[in-house]
């Protein structure tokens, strides 16, 4: 299978008020379509950070990152978006879903940056309700489920628009050991069955053998 | 539609605050169009003036009276149509808080120099015939439920004695800038008993109301009649009835000021009281708006949801606090004697005002927390604990 996602010598550091902080050094990654990608290391390595620049919502200082043909750290801000809202389906450690929206609202949100009628729309959310088990849950709020529940709510909306990747942050850092479980068998079945690319960052060593292959990072470089 | 059910959604998130954010707002908006309507009233005299007519008064003073011999003399003047006259009478009615403007007047041209009072044929007809009649408002009829055939006791001061005038027509003010609390009554009546008691008073008249054919005329015919009686014992001073009219009220200009500001003040505490709701609103949602960009969220959406929600909150405080204003403006009228602001309503204008402030306001109040939340880094936002 030909590589999907190609990060080219990424270099990325941070400010604080004066000081430069150096988070990843010359990082290079190849990731193949349909791979269930693990990365892992210790607080502070840098994983989040090259997630965030994977997924578009971070930019190099240094370097380049393609997905999918398209060099989006070439891209400006609008052109950003509406690329993350077409390719990448981003799952957060901490659910992150709209308190004020059911769970069919919340999976619904991507779908209104798209030109699908009410009625696909509904399809959609539905279909992918119940590929994470919560068809009988849409009318309930964040509130009435469980952290469970809510995380895979998340990952129904992370899939709704059928993106090109999946990025997960630490997606079972905030959960019992059943639920973890569960988010770690559907994460697993989107990509053997719904043949999903997937790159997830974890500290769990049971969630990092779900993934096909695990890279280790540590102080801003890749093991 | 999704979208600003999120926006409704997103006001009503903190129901306690969203309500008292309301509730400011429509008390601030009750406030501006209650002293938009003070200032309105106070200057009713001015905006009902008719621009065809002329007031020519004593040029030393308004007290001062004219001769009655320069009537037919202004009434010669090319582009003259109607001249009439008046005298404030004032007196006493009951007691001295009890006003409402009196006056002799002619009774037929005057009549005629005021079409906006509107009386029944048969009611004009008597009060035209008697000597003592008189004809009163529907407003002032209304306050002190004069009918046709009461008699109205007035205690004379400008001209003492006693006075007694029989209601003999009651008019309708043509629309509702028109004052419905006025009382006169024959001139001529007046003017016999100064001629039997104090003959240097008679043959008087306080003013002159000239009513012109073309209102562009006005500049020509002042001048022209303020010259014909230049270097004689009563110089005149002509002007337009709106000028006249704003004279009165001079005096009280820097209260009217004043009032004008506040009502401009009370905007900005609707935006202090709006725009605080909405930076907390939007700070506390800092992660959501993170997580939406990421989602793919431009900011052109972000920009309109929190705008949606400023103005959701807006409209409706706005919406409420006009529709409470016209029951409060009533009261109020209920509250005062009449005459104190024979005109007294809310205008489609201060309407119109107190909607568009509350647009502006709700866009200004938005402001800050979209500059924020478009400023916000998504990793920052994602970050962010509140």
């Amino acid at each position: 299978m030909g590589s999907l996602i190609e990060v080219k010598n990424v270099s990325k550091s941070y400010w604080r008020d004066s000081f430069e902080i150096p988070v990843l050094n010359n990082i290079s990654l190849s990731v193949a379509e349909g791979e269930f990608l693990g990365l892992m290391g210790p607080s502070g390595s840098g994983k989040t950070t090259l997630l965030n620049l994977i997924a578009g919502i971070d930019r190099p200082n240094k370097g380049s990152v393609v997905v999918g043909g398209t060099d989006i750290t070439s891209l400006n801000e609008s052109q950003l978006a509406k690329w993350r809202s077409n390719h990448v389906g981003f799952i957060f450690q901490f659910y992150n879903l709209i308190p004020v929206l059911t769970a069919f609202e919340n999976v619904e949100l991507p779908l209104l940056l798209t030109p699908l009628s009410k009625k696909e729309r509904r399809q959609h959310v539905e279909t992918a309700l119940s590929v994470v088990g919560l068809a009988d849950r849409m009318h309930h709020y964040p509130k009435q489920l469980s952290g469970g529940q809510e995380q895979r709510v998340a990952i129904a909306r992370a899939i709704v628009t059928d993106p090109t990747i999946l990025v997960a942050d630490e997606p079972t850092g905030d959960l019992d050991k059943k639920s973890a479980e569960e988010i770690l068998t559907l994460l697993e079945r989107l990509n053997t069955e719904f043949k999903k690319t997937i790159v997830m960052v974890t500290h769990d060593p049971r969630a990092a053998e779900k993934a096909h292959l695990v890279r280790h990072l540590d102080k801003g470089e890749l093991q | 539609m999704r979208v600003l059910k999120l926006m409704l959604k997103n006001a009503l998130r903190h129901k306690l605050r969203t309500m008292l954010t309301i509730l400011g707002i429509s008390v601030a908006v009750v406030a501006f169009s209650f002293l938009r309507t003070v200032v309105t009233a106070w200057y009713a005299g001015v905006e009902a003036s008719s621009p065809n007519r002329l007031i020519t008064r004593n040029a030393v003073s308004f007290i001062f009276p004219l001769p009655l011999a320069y009537r037919d003399q202004i009434a010669r003047i090319e582009g003259v149509e109607t001249v009439t006259f008046m005298n404030w009478f004032q007196g006493v009615y009951i007691d001295k808080n009890q006003f409402f403007p009196r006056m002799a007047v002619d009774a037929q041209t005057a009549l005629d120099a005021y079409p906006e009072f509107l009386v029944p044929p048969d009611q004009r007809e008597t009060f035209l015939k008697e000597r003592n009649a008189c004809i009163v408002g529907a407003d002032l009829a209304q306050q002190y439920n004069f009918k046709i055939g009461d008699v109205i006791p007035i205690e004379g001061d400008i001209y003492p004695g006693k006075w007694e005038f029989v209601v003999r027509a009651i008019y309708q003010p043509r629309d509702k800038t028109v004052d419905g609390t006025q009382m006169w009554f024959h001139w001529q009546y007046l003017d016999e008993r100064m001629r039997q008691e104090m003959p240097g008073r008679a043959g008087k008249v306080g003013w002159y109301v000239i009513r012109i054919k073309n209102p562009a005329e006005a500049g020509r015919i002042s001048e022209q009649v303020d010259a014909l009686f230049k270097n004689s014992r009563a110089e005149t001073k002509t002007e337009t009835e709106a000028a006249f009219q704003q004279g009165f009220i001079q005096g009280t200009g820097l209260i009217i000021q004043l009032l004008n500001f506040l009502s401009f003040v009370i905007i900005g505490i609707i935006m202090l009281v709006l725009g605080n709701t909405m930076i907390m609103s939007a700070r506390e949602r800092t992660k959501e708006y993170a997580v939406l960009k990421t989602l793919g969220f431009s900011a052109g959406h972000l920009t309109a949801l929190i705008a949606g929600e400023s103005l959701i909150i807006s409209i409706i405080g706005a919406t409420l606090g006009l529709l409470l204003s016209y029951p409060v403006v009533d009261l109020f009228s209920l509250m005062v004697p009449k005459s104190w602001f024979p005109i007294f309503y809310i205008e489609p204008e201060t309407i119109v005002l107190g909607a568009t402030a509350a647009l502006v306001v709700a866009i200004a109040a938005a402001l800050f927390p979209i500059q924020r939340a478009l400023r916000t880094s998504i990793v920052e936002g994602l970050r962010f604990v509140g």
